[in-house]
């Protein structure tokens, strides 16, 4: 077998047999760290690459197809042209903060990594508290905006800074409603465990529809919270440039850049995670063949398929819908999204308590 | 910041130093002014205060240069004024030396003439709606957009030679006759654009998002389009009916069917519906000349040097954004002694601050582009 979770455990058994514990521990630590940030990388350039196709792809245009076979190499020379540029400070910036904001957005995006299962039994860390900690995390993501937007000394980058902060926080509501839901149909806050109770059929197809709607609001909030378009008022190119990494160039830019596509890719995540079963392959109630079938197809396919759908959804509505206005945004969230979620997960706490769902 | 903010300080609202009012410059460069208008905007929060247009950065003394350039020369210049529609600028020129010569252009050249300008109004039109969705944060309908334009610029290019600035209008007529393709190609994009039209109201009209953001943002009242001059569909959005093909009709206009679109909504949603509209009146103008082009001369005997009698001379054409006026003072030379053009866009900016005022900042991006601006039209 060459599943993730087998080659980890020949990891695992090969430090044991050669090192103490201590060293064990440390090493695998190491190791975890650099696969987050290889992954990081990875991502980052496919995510680009991804959204420049798909943008073309919709715009009746060719993307870039000049460096390397098919163009897949482009992401690799915009990286490196963005290392080689100079990252500039402007005079009246705060030095400190100006500097500090966009590593915080990339840890922001690194930490959110550590509960998602990627493969079956392959997880970094597999807390109780698994979604309370992406939700309460993700969070964090707002004040590296805000420091970015404030200490770089410039009026847009405060109008994006302060749109994104009214933004974020009221589409944090919505997202962490939308994911009570599935918390109060699974009973738990694991990860693993709302990913188990998905075993016969994903939530989505189980849970009729309280959990469509769950599902709607969810990814409407996350794409407000990850500052995509029909959302992107924090950048808003037309009106305040460039947002809050207006002054940000080089690789301070780069790292913002990279953690917009990485959350995405973690809430994307999350949604597959939650509603489609993460890595559980898709399974209906007791048809024995058509499930082992499925079974056939190994589980981080499974993740990876259903993420980048959700993904190639959040790009299709970046390139096809015009931007809000920041007061119908939060009229959005807290006249319709709000209550809506709100009615929905009483509904769904009745559907659970009675036991409803298939 | 932009020092001469300290000069109208006195005369910007909130400039007391009340807590949250404050300045921002938008342009010279910046996205949405789609050229280098510099806009001084005073800001409560997101709530615009006042908008201060500040113009010249790409004045080229057009009218000066005219005054220095023969009757003949002084029309190429102009298609650099308003370069979405040179064909149009171009025309008014002409009409304007003709009606001081009193030359009589033959039917086949007026023809070609309107068809021209009809086909330059939907180039234009396509350009503003791509880059209005653009402002609005759409940016795939600009492709789109330009997917027809192209097309257009084709067209132009087989029979003038040329695909922003033609400089094909002269004196008495046309330069030369057009492309044997010409009628074929037309046809052919005139299917394709039938073809095209619905998609743009399903991406963007229809859009649930679009409307919120256009529908009562802007008011302009009819008056108020009145009294500060505005003209073209900026002024038809508000039911002020101003088409200058209809009222003062020029060239065959007046033997043409079709409708003055006229809206009144006041608002930008209206202005917008009124620019869709309009590219369709111009595929019925179109589609009524492009088979009945009559033969003949395409170009009236001129003499090679041409002489405006002493006087004053004005003529108005009706461009993609409102009405032009070509102003010649004659001294009797072969150079015109003054020129003055009346740009549409200077009057259609103007009204800006007007309707700008106490909306949020997102809107005035989109009420600039329901306005229409081509900044060298208004500067000059």
């Amino acid at each position: 077998m060459w599943s993730l979770s087998h080659i980890a455990n020949e990891i695992h058994t090969w430090l044991s047999n050669t090192f103490n514990p201590t060293w064990t521990l440390v090493i695998e630590m190491v190791l975890a760290g650099v696969a987050v940030i290889g992954l990081f990388a990875a991502l980052g350039l496919v995510l680009v690459l991804m959204e420049r196709r798909v943008a073309a792809w919709i715009q009746i245009r060719l993307g870039p197809n000049r460096v390397g076979p098919l163009g897949l190499l482009q992401s690799l020379a915009d990286t490196l042209k963005l290392i080689v540029k100079e990252g500039l400070t402007p005079d009246g910036a705060d030095k400190v903060m100006f500097n500090v904001a966009p590593f915080i957005a990339m840890i922001v995006a690194m930490l959110l990594m550590a509960p998602i299962a990627f493969a079956k039994d392959f997880q970094l860390w597999d807390l109780n508290i698994g979604v309370l900690f992406v939700t309460a995390v993700s969070s964090i993501m707002v004040i590296s905006i805000l420091m970015a937007g404030w200490s770089s000394n410039n009026k847009y980058s405060l109008m994006g800074a302060m749109r994104s902060g009214a933004q974020i926080v009221s589409y944090e509501l919505s997202a962490g409603l939308s994911i009570m839901t599935i918390v109060v149909l699974t009973g738990s806050l694991q990860v693993s465990d709302i990913i188990h109770s998905q075993g016969n059929g994903w939530w989505i197809f189980k849970g009729h529809l309280p959990v469509w709607i769950a599902f709607i609001t969810f990814m409407i909030a996350v794409t407000a919270e990850t500052n995509r378009a029909p959302f992107d008022l924090a950048e808003a190119e037309s009106e305040l440039t460039a947002g809050f990494h207006t002054e940000y160039s080089g690789m301070k830019f780069a790292l913002f850049f990279l953690a917009e596509y990485i959350n995405v890719f973690i809430v994307c995540a999350i949604g597959a995670t939650l509603f489609l079963g993460g890595w559980m392959p898709l399974h209906f109630g007791s048809n024995n063949a058509f499930n082992d079938a499925m079974d056939y197809i190994p589980s981080s396919i499974w993740f990876f398929g259903k993420t980048f759908c959700l993904i190639f959804l959040i790009m299709w509505f970046r390139w096809t819908f015009p931007r809000l206005r920041i007061d119908q945004l939060l009229n959005l969230e807290w006249k319709y999204l709000l209550p809506i979620s709100m009615i929905n997960l009483l509904l769904t706490t009745a559907m659970a308590i009675l036991g409803w769902h298939f | 910041m932009y020092r001469e903010t300290e000069i109208i300080k006195e005369a910007t609202p909130g400039s007391n130093g009340e807590a949250g009012v404050f300045t921002i410059n938008v342009g010279p460069q910046h996205p949405a002014t789609h050229g280098v208008l510099h806009l001084v905007i005073t800001l409560s929060g997101e709530t615009i205060l006042k908008v201060e247009p500040h113009l010249g950065y790409i004045h080229r003394s057009i009218e000066k240069m005219c005054e220095s350039l023969t009757y003949r020369q002084f029309i190429y210049v102009t298609s650099r004024m308003d370069y979405l529609s040179a064909h149009i600028n171009n025309h008014a020129c002409a009409l304007c030396v003709e009606k001081g010569m009193q030359i009589e252009v033959p039917p086949r050249a007026q023809v070609i003439r309107v068809l021209m300008d009809e086909l330059t109004r939907i180039a234009s039109h396509e350009l503003w709606w791509g880059a209005m969705a653009m402002d609005l944060g759409a940016f795939t309908p600009f492709f789109h957009a330009f997917r027809e334009r192209e097309s257009i610029n084709d067209i132009m290019e087989e029979t003038c030679g040329a695909r922003l600035t033609m400089n094909y209008m002269v004196p008495g007529g046309v330069m030369q006759d057009i492309h044997p393709n010409f009628q074929n190609r037309v046809k052919e994009f005139l299917r394709l654009y039938k073809r095209k039209i619905h998609e743009y109201d399903e991406l963007v009209t229809g859009n649930i998002i679009f409307q919120n953001r256009m529908k009562g943002i802007g008011l302009l009242t009819p008056e108020d389009a009145v009294s500060y001059g505005c003209s073209g569909p900026t002024a038809r959005g508000s039911g002020v009916s101003s088409d200058i093909r209809k009222v003062l009709p020029y060239e065959i206009y007046d033997k043409l069917e079709f409708d003055e679109v006229l809206e009144t909504g006041c608002d930008s949603f209206a202005r917008y519906v009124v620019r869709i509209r309009e590219m369709q009146q111009s595929i019925r103008i179109i589609e009524q000349l492009i088979d009945t082009i009559p033969e003949g001369d395409f170009q009236a005997k001129t003499k090679a040097v041409l002489k405006l009698p002493k006087g004053e001379f004005y003529t108005r054409v009706e461009t993609a954004r409102g009405e032009l006026g070509v102003y010649i003072v004659s001294e009797g030379g072969t150079t015109p002694y003054r020129i003055k053009f009346r740009s549409p866009g200077f009057s259609n900016l103007s009204v800006l601050d007007h309707i700008a005022r106490g909306s949020k900042i997102g809107d005035l991006v989109a009420m600039m582009g329901t306005l229409d601006l081509v900044i060298p039209d208004i500067d000059r």
